[in-house]
C-alpha cells in the first residue's frame, strides 16, 4: 500500500463521515432538547431517500436534482413535525422507555408503508447532474460527488453552530437542552420549540437520505442500518453534542476506510488478519472503547438535570395469599393442559415459545424494572446461553440435560464480564454499551465459522429422546419458566432486591447508607444474564438449531417490547407482555399481509391508551 | 384496509369451513416481507403452477393447495411455523426457505420430525452435503455449482492475478472458497492478490473499489448482490475500475439484481442468471406466455423457482402415488420432472436437483441490463465426483 492510496482512502473516509454526520446530527439535536431517543430516525432517513427518488423521476436537470434533494428534506421535516405534534407530545411525561416503544412502533409502520408505496425492488436514483464523473487525485479517479459530500458535512456543522449560538431560537434550544423545566418556567413555548427541533432533526435525516441517493439505491432495509450507525455516532460523540457527532463520524468512517485499505495482512503471532472483515463491527468496537474510557462519550457531559417525572414506585411487597393460590392453580391448569390438548396440538408448541419468551422477558425486566438499567443488548446473554448449550452438546459431547443445565452459566459469564463495564455507566450510555457488547458477541458468532458455524449457525441441537415429545418439552419449559420466575421474585423481595431498588431510586442516598451501587448492579446484571441464558438454552433445544439471530438486536428489542407491553411497574408485566406479544405476533403474522405495520399500530394504541402496559390496565382500574 | 378486512373475513371463513379433506396441502415457509423483491415473484410462480395443475385435475384426482407462512427472516420462527403447519394445518410436506440458515434449520426439522422438505432457494452447499439428510431435497443450483460454472469461464480469460469481493457471511465465503479451490485446480499459476469481505447490505463501496484497484488485479470475481452490488457497480464505474479489468460475477444476470441497475448495468461481465427474454425452448416459451398472460409482468428468477418448486412436488406426489412420507422420499430420490428448463432430476446421491443456470455476458440494451451470448449450463455437469460427495455427506 502506498502513501498515495492511503491518502485517497482518507478522502473516501471523509465523504462517508459527512454522510454519517448528516444522519446523526439530527438525532443528537432531538435528543438534546426533547430527551426522546428517536428510534424512527433511521426510518426518516430511509423516507428521505425514497421521496427524493420519486421527486427525481419528475424533476430533471441540475436544478431539478437539487430541488428534489431539498424537497425530500422538507417533506420529511413536515412529517417529523406531524409525528411530534400528533404523537410524541403526548408522551413527554411518560417513562423514557415508553417513548422508545412508540418510536419503535413508528419504524414498523414506516417500513411497511414504504413497501406498500414504493414496492419491494431497490430503486437506484440518478447521479447528480454535472457531478457524475470523477476528478484525478494522485493518479486515481475520485468521484466528483464525493467531493461535494466532503464539503457538505462541515457546512451543515457550521450552519448548525451559527443557528445554535447566534440566534434567539438557538438560545432557547440550548436552554432547553440544559434544563427544559427551567426554560419552560421562564416562558419558552415548549410546544413550538419541540416541534421545530423535531422538524429540523427529521429534515436533516431526510436530507442525509436524499443526498445518499446518487451513491446507494433506496431500499426498505436502509432504516435498520441507518439507525444503528446514527446511534453509535451520537453516543460516541456525546449525546446532544453536535461537534461531538462530527468528530465521532470522522473517527468511525476513517477507521473503516483504513480497515478496507489494509486488506489481508500477515502479522507476527496472529497469522493472516483480514482487516476488511472488521468493518462488520468496527463502529461498535469504537463505541465500547470510547464508553469505557469516557462514560459520556467524547464531547458529552453528565446528563443534565431531569426532575422525577413519575411518582416513585411504591415499595414491593409479597403478594397477598390468594394470589399465590391463584398462581398455583394456574400452574396446575397449565401442567395438565397437554393431557387435554394432545401431543400433536400446535398450542403446545406456541406455549413452549411463550414460556421461553416469559423467562427471557422476566430476566430483562429484573434489570429494567427493579434495577432501573435499560439494557439494549440482553439478547447477548440469551444467545450465549443458547450457544453454550449447543456447543456443549455438539462439540463437548455433553448429554442434553447437562448442556441445558449449564446454559445459564454461558449467560452469566458473559454478563459478569460485560456487566463490570456497563454498570459504570447510566441512562442512555448504559443502554448503548450493552448494545455494543451484544453486537460484538453477535459478530463473533457470525464470523467464527469453525466454532459457531458462522452465519449458518449450529443445527442438530435436539433434546434427548425422553424429552423430545412436545408434551415432555412443554413440561420441562413450564417447570423451568416457573422456577426462574420464582427465583427472580425471591431475589426481588430479598434485602438484595431492596438494595437494588434503592440504588435505582436514589444512588446518592443508597451509597450514603453503605450500599455499593456498582457491586449490587453488577450482581443483578449477572443474575439477569444467567436467567436469560437459561431461556436461551431452552430455546436452542426447542428449535433444534441456533444461528446468530438468537443474539441479534431485534431480539433485544423484542424483549424490551414485551416488558413494556406488560408494563414496567408490575412484576406481572413481563409475563403478560411476553405471552401477549408472542401470541399476537403469531396470530396476525398468519392472517395479515402487512403484519408489521399492524403490530406497530397496536403498540402505538397501547402506549397512548394504556401507558402502564397491559398489566397496568388492571392496576389502574383497581 | 379494505383488503385487510376482506382477508380477515376470508380467513375466518376458512377456519369455519371444513377443509376439503382430499386436498394435498403443501406447507410453504419464506421470508416474504424481508426478501420481498425475490419472493413476491416467487409466490406468483407458485400460484401459476398450482392453477395449472388444479385445472388439469390435480394430482391423482386430488387438488393441490399451498399454505404459506412468513418467517420474518428468523430461523427460530421458521421452525415454529413449520411446527404449526405440520400440527395445526396438517400439511403433507414442507417447502420454501430463502436464507441459508433457515434452509438448514428447516432441513434439520424435517429430519427430526420425519417429513419431506423441498428447499427451493437456499444456496448453501451444506444443505445437501455436510448437513444433508434423508428428508431434505434442494431445487436451486448450489453455491458450489454456480461458482463452478463461472470458474470454467474464468479460466478461459487466462488471467493470473485475481481479486475477490464477497459479502461477509456463509454464502459469500463459501462461493469465494469454492472459486479459489477450483481455479487453483484448473489454472495452477493463479494468484489471489486481494480479498474484500464486506458487511452484508452495508458495503463501503468507494473504499472497497479503490482498495481493489490498488491491488492491481488482472480480473475480479464478485459475489455481491442486491443493494451492495448497485453501490459497487456505481462506485467502480465512476472510479474506472472496470475499464480494463474483466469481472466474473455470481447471480448478477438474475433480473432481481440486474434490473434495478437499469442503464448503469455493467457491460461485459461474465455472469450466471436468468435471461427470460431470450430463452427459445418450447418449455420455457409456454411458461413465459402463461406467466405474462396471468400477471401482465415478466418473470423473475424467483418466479421460475416458485413455479418449478410446485411442479417438482406435483411430479413427486404423482410418482409416489400418495403423500406418505417414506414413499415421497423414495419418489423424490432420482425423480425426473419437466420444467421450463427441460428435464430436471433430483440426484439420488445428494438430493440436489440438476437445475442449471444460464451463463453469459451482461450488456445494456434500450436502457436496461440484459444478458447476451448466453448458454444453458445443466447442473449435472458442475458437481464434484460421486466419491467426493459421498465423503462430504453423512451416511444415512
Amino acid at each position: 500500500m502506498t502513501a498515495a492510496s492511503l491518502a485517497v482512502q482518507f478522502l473516501n473516509g471523509l465523504a462517508n463521515a459527512s454522510t454519517l454526520f448528516l444522519l446523526a446530527c439530527g438525532l443528537s439535536l432531538i435528543f438534546g432538547v426533547t430527551r426522546i431517543v428517536n428510534f424512527a430516525h433511521g426510518s426518516l432517513y430511509m423516507l428521505g431517500a425514497y421521496v427524493a427518488w420519486s421527486l427525481t423521476q419528475h424533476l430533471s436537470g441540475g436544478v431539478g436534482f437539487w430541488a428534489s434533494m431539498f424537497g425530500a428534506a422538507v417533506a420529511v421535516a413536515a412529517l417529523g413535525a406531524l409525528i411530534e405534534s400528533a404523537l410524541l407530545r403526548r408522551l413527554y411525561r411518560s417513562p423514557e422507555l415508553l417513548q422508545l416503544l412508540a418510536t419503535f412502533a413508528l419504524t414498523l409502520i414506516i417500513r411497511d408503508a414504504v413497501l406498500y408505496i414504493w414496492g419491494p425492488e431497490d430503486l437506484l436514483g440518478p447521479r447528480a447532474p454535472g457531478l457524475a464523473g470523477s476528478i484525478n487525485i494522485l493518479g486515481r479517479a475520485f468521484p466528483q460527488y464525493d467531493v461535494v459530500l466532503i464539503v457538505v458535512g462541515p457546512l451543515v456543522l457550521l450552519a448548525l453552530h451559527v443557528l445554535l449560538t447566534r440566534t434567539r431560537w438557538g438560545a432557547m434550544v440550548r436552554a432547553a437542552t440544559q434544563d427544559r423545566d427551567m426554560a419552560a418556567a421562564v416562558g419558552v413555548n415548549q410546544a413550538i420549540l419541540f416541534t421545530s427541533v423535531f422538524a429540523l432533526g427529521s429534515g436533516l435525516a431526510g436530507l442525509a437520505g436524499a443526498l445518499q441517493l446518487p451513491r446507494e439505491p433506496a431500499s426498505a432495509s436502509l432504516d435498520l442500518f441507518a439507525i444503528g450507525d446514527a446511534f453509535v455516532v451520537v453516543v460516541v460523540g456525546g449525546m446532544g453534542s453536535i461537534p461531538g457527532a462530527f468528530v465521532a463520524a470522522l473517527i468511525i468512517a476513517e477507521i473503516k476506510a483504513l480497515c478496507i485499505a489494509l486488506g489481508s495482512v500477515d502479522l507476527p503471532l496472529l497469522g493472516t488478519v483480514a482487516f476488511p472483515k472488521f468493518t462488520l463491527v468496527a463502529e461498535f468496537i469504537v463505541m465500547a472503547v470510547v464508553l469505557i474510557v469516557r462514560p459520556w462519550g467524547l464531547f458529552g457531559q453528565p446528563q443534565s438535570i431531569q426532575r422525577a417525572l413519575n411518582p416513585a414506585e411504591p415499595p414491593s411487597h409479597a403478594a397477598p395469599r390468594w394470589f399465590y393460590w391463584l398462581a398455583g392453580a394456574l400452574c396446575f391448569a397449565l401442567a395438565v393442559a397437554p393431557l387435554a390438548l394432545g401431543e400433536t396440538s400446535y398450542a403446545l408448541v406456541l406455549a413452549i415459545d411463550i414460556f421461553i419468551a416469559i423467562l427471557f422477558a422476566a430476566s430483562l425486566y429484573s434489570l429494567v424494572g427493579p434495577g432501573g438499567m435499560h439494557s439494549f443488548g440482553h439478547a447477548a446473554y440469551f444467545g450465549l446461553g443458547a450457544y453454550a448449550a449447543a456447543l456443549l452438546l455438539k462439540s463437548a459431547g455433553a448429554p442434553m440435560p447437562v448442556a441445558l443445565a449449564l446454559s445459564p452459566l454461558g449467560g452469566a459469564l458473559g454478563a459478569l464480564l460485560f456487566g463490570w463495564f456497563c454498570v459504570r455507566l447510566s441512562g442512555v450510555y448504559f443502554a448503548m454499551l450493552t448494545l455494543a457488547f451484544s453486537q460484538i458477541v453477535w459478530s463473533i458468532a457470525y464470523q467464527w465459522d469453525a466454532v459457531t458455524g458462522g452465519s449458518n449457525g449450529l443445527i442438530g441441537v435436539w433434546p434427548s429422546q425422553w424429552l423430545a415429545s412436545h408434551t415432555a418439552y412443554y413440561w420441562l419449559s413450564l417447570a423451568l419458566c416457573v422456577a426462574g420466575l420464582v427465583f427472580l421474585r425471591i431475589i426481588h423481595l430479598s434485602p438484595f432486591g431492596a438494595a437494588l431498588r434503592a440504588a435505582r431510586d436514589n444512588p446518592l442516598r443508597a451509597e450514603a447508607i453503605g450500599i455499593d451501587r456498582r457491586s449490587v448492579q453488577w450482581r443483578a446484571f449477572t443474575i439477569a444474564g444467567a436467567v436469560g441464558g437459561l431461556a436461551g438454552g431452552l430455546f436452542a433445544f426447542s428449535k433444534g438449531s441456533i444461528s446468530p439471530e438468537t443474539l441479534s438486536v431485534s431480539r433485544s428489542i423484542d424483549g424490551l417490547v414485551m416488558v413494556l407491553f406488560g408494563g414496567v411497574e408490575s412484576a406481572l408485566g413481563p409475563i403478560v407482555g411476553a405471552a401477549g406479544f408472542v401470541a399476537l405476533q403469531d396470530t396476525i403474522a398468519r392472517h395479515v399481509d402487512y403484519w408489521r405495520a399492524m403490530l406497530g399500530f397496536f403498540m402505538l394504541a397501547l402506549t397512548l391508551l394504556f401507558p402502564g402496559g397491559l398489566a397496568g390496565v388492571w392496576r389502574r382500574r383497581s | 384496509m379494505k383488503t385487510r378486512i376482506i382477508s380477515a373475513v376470508l380467513s375466518l371463513c376458512a377456519l369455519a369451513a371444513p377443509v376439503a379433506a382430499q386436498n394435498i396441502r403443501i406447507g410453504e415457509i419464506n421470508s416474504y416481507k424481508a426478501q420481498a423483491a425475490f419472493l413476491d415473484p416467487y409466490k406468483r410462480g407458485m400460484d401459476l403452477a398450482i392453477d395449472e395443475i388444479n385445472q388439469a385435475g390435480g394430482v391423482g384426482g386430488r387438488k393441490l393447495e399451498v399454505v404459506t407462512r412468513d418467517d420474518n427472516a428468523d430461523p427460530g420462527e421458521a421452525v415454529r411455523m413449520a411446527e404449526e403447519l405440520v400440527s395445526a394445518e396438517k400439511v403433507d410436506l414442507l417447502a420454501g426457505g430463502f436464507l441459508s440458515n433457515i434452509g438448514l434449520a428447516l432441513g434439520d426439522f424435517a429430519k427430526q420430525r420425519k417429513i419431506v422438505y423441498l428447499a427451493s432457494e437456499p444456496l448453501t452447499n451444506k444443505l445437501v452435503w455436510e448437513n444433508g439428510n434423508r428428508y431434505t431435497f434442494r431445487l436451486r443450483p448450489s453455491t458450489y455449482m454456480q461458482a463452478a460454472m463461472l470458474a470454467r469461464e474464468a479460466v478461459k480469460l487466462q488471467k493470473k492475478r485475481w481479486a475477490l469481493i464477497y459479502p461477509n457471511y456463509e454464502y459469500g465465503q463459501s462461493a469465494a472458497a469454492t472459486f479459489k479451490a477450483l481455479m487453483k485446480k484448473l489454472q495452477p499459476d493463479v494468484e489471489f492478490v486481494a480479498e474484500q469481505a464486506t458487511p452484508l447490505g452495508k458495503i463501503d463501496a468507494g473504499a472497497v473499489a479503490q482498495a481493489l484497484a490498488d491491488a492491481k488485479p488482472d480480473a475480479i470475481f464478485n459475489v455481491l448482490f442486491g443493494g451492495d452490488l448497485a453501490k459497487f457497480v456505481r462506485e467502480g464505474t465512476t472510479r474506472g475500475l472496470f475499464k480494463t479489468i474483466p469481472v466474473v460475477s455470481l447471480l448478477t444476470g438474475e433480473p432481481e439484481y440486474l434490473d434495478p441497475l437499469k442503464a448503469e448495468a455493467p457491460v461485459g461481465w461474465i455472469v450466471t442468471g436468468y435471461p427470460w427474454y431470450g430463452i427459445e425452448t418450447p418449455e420455457h416459451k409456454a411458461f413465459l406466455d402463461a406467466y405474462q398472460k396471468k400477471y401482465s409482468d415478466y418473470p423473475r428468477n424467483g418466479s421460475l423457482v416458485g413455479y418449478m418448486t410446485i411442479k417438482a412436488i406435483a411430479a413427486a406426489i404423482g410418482k409416489a402415488g400418495g403423500v406418505e412420507t417414506e414413499k415421497l422420499v423414495g419418489a423424490f430420490s432420482g425423480l425426473e420432472f419437466d420444467s421450463p428448463y427441460g428435464k430436471i432430476m433430483f440426484r439420488p446421491q445428494d438430493h440436489q436437483s440438476t437445475m442449471g443456470a444460464y451463463v453469459g455476458k451482461t450488456d445494456v440494451k434500450d436502457g436496461k441490463g440484459v444478458m447476451v451470448d448466453f448458454a444453458y449450463r445443466p447442473g449435472a455437469d458442475f458437481q464434484p465426483s460421486d466419491e467426493e460427495v459421498k465423503k462430504l455427506r453423512p451416511a444415512e
